[in-house]
């Protein structure tokens, strides 16, 4: 049986796979992680470091990548 | 750290200059390094009264119609340098003398009395004899009766300095003497003036340590004066990039008879030294610009309004000669031998204001 | 050559990708402005709409990054900004934008040079984004500031050098380079803020809302070098003769008698 979380994901709630990364999460999200960076809790975590950032139930993630922008 | 561009560099810069860009700069609303070499240049001689014009308009336009006045007061006449051109040099045979503490108070205390606010702490360079403890003692004494109390002593380290402002001293005057290192290793025979670079980073020491005003310098008479003023400018030009909190002075000796009979190796004419000060002038709108009693008083009252901003006056260059006016000893002899009264009603007649009291050290936050 | 920290650049133009109608313009846009360093914005990623990524459109073996903090209304925000946009790109280069009023986006001075203070000791290579006030660029450039970026006027209103004076005494008296940014709306303004001895403008509404940015940001182009060339050969103004003989001193020459020798 997969056992699911509940995280926050960019201010709304999603429904994660237990021990899913942040990798996995991008993935579902259909972004590449290259262009991506993420803070957890208010922690930064660089793309390179997504695959061993395991998602726990109640994390706060943003995903933020570059924009046009002045 | 300041490093002086190469004199005969200076010179050619000057050189190369023509008529052309002497008018063309005098029709510029603002000056830089380039065209104040074209104000330097032989050619610019023929446009010294426009020159004057143009300077006199921009120092009244900043400092109002005024003049700041100060004396001197000589603390020591002891010297462990030799330069050639100075009655003080340790060559000299000239009654020696070191005020000591009550009796540089006693001088200074009869100059107060005649209205001075601001004086200049000038002292021969004998460590020994006369050193930071000696100057922050007689600062501490001296502060509460004068509005500004300025040094021109022997190059210090930026914590002596330090020190020294937090006695009272907010103003250190030190003179390159002259830019052009061949000549300054021919006129500085022994002691530790002979180091040209330390003392070009003097300035900086000084004002790094905090010190409100510095006063830069060359004494006109040693080498070509016109990359004198060029290397003045380059000099003044790098202090106020890095010390923007700062303001500075530049001053004119020009040299006179002195104990030693020392010829001056160019010489230097008032034409030539009127142009200096125009020239320094349209390039630096803000740079005080002192002229001693070195000069004449003809010479000082028809420079009045023209360039210059701070005079000195009364002055004795023999240290204890306020008290005791017969005393031999002198740095150099002086020119204008008027009193502060004299010269104050020199620029009232003139229609300036003479300015005794320039600034409120009780602002100054930081004091020991 | 303009060097900022340990960089060189050929092109004095700097571009903002922002407002494009599309990635595909922008990209063009640059590519004519000749422009070697782009500002980029960080945003939380749009969910709903996942495939829109301004990076595939740039090409960073050519274009040098310049992350911005754009939205901080303080310094905190800005220094938070300031470590995810690090963490994104893996450059320390970083434009510190601070703007707590949304409707003037001007610059907050006070945390400015706070956040200033701190990302440089945190090893960030700062350009802040300035009102031109001259002090407040000498105090940035003490903080340890790459370069200052004093505004000719507010961000997207494309009126030009309103701060010509200020502009003119950071000029004078600055350490670094200085990069006029904001309000440039025009290649003559861009061409008169080089005259006065900037050492490199930003420029991105005005090319990015043009009726054709590509050619545009083509004349930006020309215009910065032209701006540039006639401050490197020396312009000469001339003032009104009205300057030459002032009243207050009601002489067109001075008298110069009284020298004797």
């Amino acid at each position: 049986m997969i056992r699911t979380m509940d995280i926050i994901c960019n201010g709304e709630q999603r429904t994660v796979e237990e021990k899913s990364t942040l990798t996995d999460l991008a993935a579902s999200l259909d972004l590449d992680p290259q262009t991506l960076v993420a803070e957890i809790n208010g922690r930064i975590i660089e793309h390179n470091n997504f695959i061993n950032r395991e998602l726990r139930d109640g994390d706060r993630v943003e995903l933020i990548r570059f924009v046009g922008g002045g | 750290m300041y490093t002086s561009t190469d004199f005969a560099k200076l010179q050619q810069w000057i050189a190369r200059t023509s008529d052309s860009d002497v008018h063309s700069v005098l029709n510029k609303k603002k000056a830089d390094i380039h065209d104040l070499a074209a104000l330097l240049s032989p050619a610019a001689d023929k446009f010294l009264p426009q020159m004057a014009a143009h300077s006199s308009r921009i120092t009244q336009q900043r400092f109002g119609r005024t003049t700041q006045i100060y004396a001197p007061l000589y603390l020591s006449n002891l010297c462990t340098n030799r330069c050639a051109y100075c009655g003080f040099s340790a060559d000299n045979t000239i009654p020696r003398r070191k005020l000591t503490i009550d009796e540089a108070e006693a001088e200074a205390r009869i100059l107060s009395e005649r209205g001075f606010q601001h004086i200049l702490l000038v002292t021969g360079e004998a460590p020994k004899a006369v050193g930071v403890d000696y100057l922050e003692e007689l600062a501490l004494r001296l502060r509460d009766r004068f509005a500004a109390l300025s040094i021109e002593v022997q190059p210090l380290e930026q914590n002596e300095y330090r020190r020294l402002f937090k006695a009272g001293i907010t103003a250190v005057a030190v003179y390159q003497e002259t830019y052009d290192r061949s000549i300054y290793d021919q006129v500085h025979l022994s002691g530790k003036k002979c180091d040209f670079d330390y003392r070009l980073d003097t300035p900086a020491r000084a004002a790094a340590a905090g010190m409100r005003e510095i006063g830069i310098g060359a004494l006109l008479g040693l080498s070509d004066w016109r990359a004198e003023g060029l290397a003045l400018a380059l000099h003044l030009e790098w202090l106020r990039k890095h010390f923007w909190q700062t303001s500075f002075t530049v001053s004119f000796p020009r040299l006179r008879p002195a104990a030693g009979d020392f010829e001056p190796l160019v010489l230097v004419s008032e034409r030539n030294l009127s142009q200096l000060i125009f020239a320094l002038r349209i390039f630096d709108h803000d740079v005080g610009l002192i002229l001693s009693t070195r000069e004449e008083s003809r010479f000082r009252d028809g420079m009045v309004g023209l360039g210059p901003t701070r005079y000195s006056a009364g002055s004795c260059t023999a240290p204890g000669g306020y008290s005791n006016p017969e005393l031999e000893g002198e740095q150099f002899s002086v020119g204008d031998h008027r009193s502060i009264n004299e010269v104050s009603n020199a620029l009232i007649a003139k229609g300036f204001d003479p300015v005794y009291k320039d600034w409120d050290k009780e602002f100054q936050v930081e004091s020991l | 050559m303009l060097t900022i920290a340990d960089t060189r650049f050929t092109s004095r133009l700097f571009v903002g990708t922002g407002k494009f109608s599309s990635s595909r313009v922008m990209q063009e846009a640059i590519e004519a402005s000749g422009s070697q360093m782009v500002t980029v914005a960080l945003r939380r990623v749009d969910l709903n709409n996942p495939q829109d990524d301004i990076m595939q459109a740039l090409d960073r073996e050519r274009i040098h990054f310049l992350p911005n903090t754009s939205g901080a209304r303080n310094a905190e925000e800005a220094i938070r900004l300031a470590r995810l946009a690090r963490a994104a790109s893996g450059t320390a280069w970083l434009k510190l934008e601070v703007t707590p009023d949304p409707r003037t986006l001007l610059p907050d001075p006070v945390d400015t040079l706070k956040a200033t203070e701190l990302l440089v000791k945190e090893g960030f290579i700062v350009l802040p984004y300035m009102n031109a006030d001259p002090i407040l660029a000498l105090r940035l450039q003490d903080a340890g500031a790459a370069a200052v970026m004093p505004l000719g006027s507010p961000i997207g209103t494309n009126q030009g050098i309103k701060t010509a004076m200020q502009v003119e005494i950071i000029i004078e008296q600055a350490r670094v380079p200085v990069v006029v940014d904001a309000g440039i709306g025009a290649p003559s303004h861009a061409a008169q803020a080089m005259e006065m001895g900037a050492d490199a403008v930003l420029v991105n509404t005005a090319i990015a809302v043009a009726g054709d940015p590509v050619r545009m940001a083509h004349a930006f182009k020309i215009a910065v070098e032209a701006g540039r060339e006639a401050f490197e050969a020396g312009l000469g103004r001339t003032s009104k003769t009205a300057s030459a003989s002032s009243p207050a001193t009601g002489m067109l020459n001075a008298n110069l008698d009284f020298i004797q020798n």
